[in-house]
């Protein structure tokens, strides 16, 4: 049986437009989605108020008292006002922004590891390590979050000691909180993952993987978990805004990061005797918390979009 | 056939998938016989065509004796290793020997690798090779296939499906395997497009000496590739010969009725043909008839095939068959 043989030439004429990635198509559809960039817009530009305002304001500013003008509202020497004990609120916000956003990233991180974990075994393996994984997390899901937040932080609080990152000190309650909202939170993405991963592995790809003789590692991370990155990533996304917002929670009952580090939320829970007579001590924290997880949420929609595997074949 | 050697051997091989119902206390209450008792030789070096029409289960054959799916019974042995006693690293390891092509171009790629990553998986899955001389093997690989060698990077979507075929192969061919099953390999394709992975798998089979197991439902194609068909209806195999001489002579009605629908392509002849139509539909694989599974369509069924099974008889040179009739 003769063959015809085929030049190299032939093919050379075949594809001209350079190729595009996945990640680049991804792109593509993220620039067209207009709330998306004004989500980023709103995040650069939190970013740059807690990053390039800590130069203009140092840590000492935002936490000095100064009982000869507590309560002021906003004026020329403390734009924003200040609080109950004299000190700034700009300063403030600023120096609790960082912990608010370190908080919300880092919770994200652990609630995605966690999620992602136990979502990968349960669905990959099946069976009865299916069946406890996911009673264990049906069981986690009912009990209120809420709850779980306010117990575990006031369980751990005090435990861990202050600890010094990029040259700022923080109080240990910070990796309390990072802990214990990264640990209440992964069950919704554990599901999510799981389900992604029930109808994977079914598809040929994965049945010629194992043929290959490829080892359930690689063909966890390798093969599925890459196809499954769109949810994860978009869930994560939303994860940090509802991560703040927990913080907010814990924080204005007491149970958060512990006065004298402010976080936006702290922030709040001083404010709470102050909300009729002095509001900007409320406003101003409220309203970057605000901002900020409009600006997530809007950023998670556009990356929702863009990364539909759909939409993905469209632009083929 | 006499004095080649075997390189796979199925003993009474079955796969029967549970049914199950209820939903925490899970019992079976059936099965679905997909391959009920499959008794066949592979001898090295031969093409052998595994045919018959949607779900008479060749394809979980083909899946059952690579060990994607594990057996319920029976024994496949694999140059004188039983693979269905293997687990883990064991099996993992006869892997690297015997690798499949898939149906479909399209779902057989993962989407989010690039070709390079594609073909070199069998090869880090292994320890083949050392990272460098990787893309080496990759671009010899691409070459073996005739595909250009500059593609590495790019991913599958970029390709037509005879490329992604090409690809397939390039991937199963990458651990030097002995047996390769070809899953229809070319049903998902166009004609033109499918006589070329064809010949492709044939030159493969003559530079590398491979040993294919090929299934597929086009009858033509098979007879042009292939050293011997074996005939599958309702999980069984019903007959199994030399190409020639089971298209020349088929004995089994069954064959007899699919190789009676395979067109001619003469005019004249094809107005002559008669074509033998079978009444009925296939029956259900999860309680298939008793005795002989066609003797439901069997056009010379008698009292016997009702009751007993036929046993899988020579009837010389080669030629096995199902039947109690012939």
């Amino acid at each position: 049986m003769t063959t015809t043989e085929v030049s190299w030439e032939f093919f050379e004429e075949e594809i001209e437009r350079p190729p595009l990635t996945p990640a680049q198509v991804a792109w593509r559809r993220f620039r067209c989605h207009k709330m998306a960039l004004v989500g980023v817009g709103l995040l650069i530009a939190i970013f740059l108020y807690v990053i390039v305002g800590a130069f203009i304001y140092s840590e000492a500013d935002a936490n000095r008292t100064d009982l000869s003008i507590t309560l002021s509202p906003p004026s020329r020497d403390h734009p924003l006002g200040t609080d109950g004990t004299g000190r700034c609120i700009l300063a403030r916000t600023i120096y609790g922004g960082q912990i608010s956003v370190l908080i919300g990233l880092s919770a994200v991180i652990v609630s995605v590891t966690v999620g992602v974990l136990i979502g990968a075994i349960s669905g990959y393996y099946g069976g009865h390590i299916d069946a406890i994984l996911m009673r264990f997390t049906e069981a986690m899901f009912n009990i209120p979050q809420l709850f779980l937040l306010i117990l575990l932080a006031k369980l751990l609080s005090g435990k861990i000691p202050t600890f010094k990152l990029l040259g700022r000190s923080f109080s240990g309650s910070v990796i309390v909180i990072i802990g214990v909202i990264g640990l209440t939170s992964w069950m919704y993405l554990a599901r999510i993952v799981r389900a992604n991963f029930l109808s994977l592995k079914e598809q040929e790809f994965v049945t010629a993987a194992r043929c290959i003789g490829s080892r359930n590692f690689s063909i966890i991370f390798e093969h599925i978990l890459p196809n499954s990155v769109a949810p994860i990533v978009v869930a994560a996304t939303l994860g940090v805004a509802s991560a703040i917002i927990n913080e907010a929670y814990v924080s204005f009952l007491g149970l958060g990061v512990q006065p004298p580090t402010a976080t936006w939320g702290n922030m709040l829970d001083q404010a709470y005797h102050h909300l009729d007579s002095e509001p900007w001590m409320w406003f101003f924290p409220g309203m970057l918390i605000l901002l900020t997880v409009l600006g997530i949420n809007f950023v998670g929609d556009g990356l929702r979009d863009a990364l539909d595997p759909r939409a993905l074949t469209q632009t083929e | 056939m006499r004095g080649k050697k075997v390189l796979v051997k199925t003993e009474s091989l079955k796969k029967h998938f549970p049914i199950t119902r209820g939903i925490i206390f899970q019992q079976q209450v059936g099965s679905v016989r997909a391959v009920d008792g499959v008794t066949l030789n592979i001898y090295r070096g031969e093409t052998l065509g595994l045919v018959g029409e949607s779900g008479c289960g060749k394809t979980t054959a083909g899946r059952t004796i690579l060990q994607l799916y594990r057996p319920t019974s029976g024994r496949v042995i694999f140059d004188g290793t039983d693979l269905t006693i293997l687990k883990g690293e064991p099996l993992r390891d006869m892997r690297r020997r015997m690798q499949m092509i898939f149906q479909d171009p399209y779902a057989s790629l993962n989407p989010r690798m690039t070709i390079a990553r594609i073909i070199s998986e069998p090869l880090r899955a292994h320890k083949l090779t050392s990272a460098k001389e990787q893309v080496d093997r990759v671009q010899e690989l691409l070459r073996l296939v005739r595909l250009n060698p500059r593609f590495i990077n790019r991913y599958p979507h970029e390709f037509s499906g005879g490329q992604r075929q090409r690809i397939g192969v390039a991937r199963a061919l990458a651990s030097n395997p002995e047996f390769i099953v070809c899953d229809e390999p070319i049903s998902a394709l166009d004609v033109s497009i499918q006589a070329q992975i064809v010949n492709l798998l044939e030159d493969l089979q003559d530079k590398l000496g491979l040993t294919y197991m090929f299934i597929a439902h086009d009858l033509s194609m098979v007879r042009h590739i292939c050293d011997r068909v074996a005939v599958m209806y309702l999980g069984k195999i019903v007959e199994l010969a030399i190409k020639d001489e089971l298209y020349d002579h088929p004995l089994h009605p069954y064959t007899q009725a699919l190789m009676s629908a395979v067109p001619v392509p003469d005019p004249v002849v094809e107005r002559k043909r008669k074509r033998i139509i079978l009444e009925g539909d296939v029956p259900s694989p999860i309680n298939p008839p008793p005795g002989c599974h066609f003797s439901t369509r069997c056009p010379i069924a008698r009292e016997e095939c009702f009751h007993q099974e036929p046993p899988w008889r020579d009837v010389g040179g080669g030629h096995f068959v199902a039947c109690h009739e012939c």
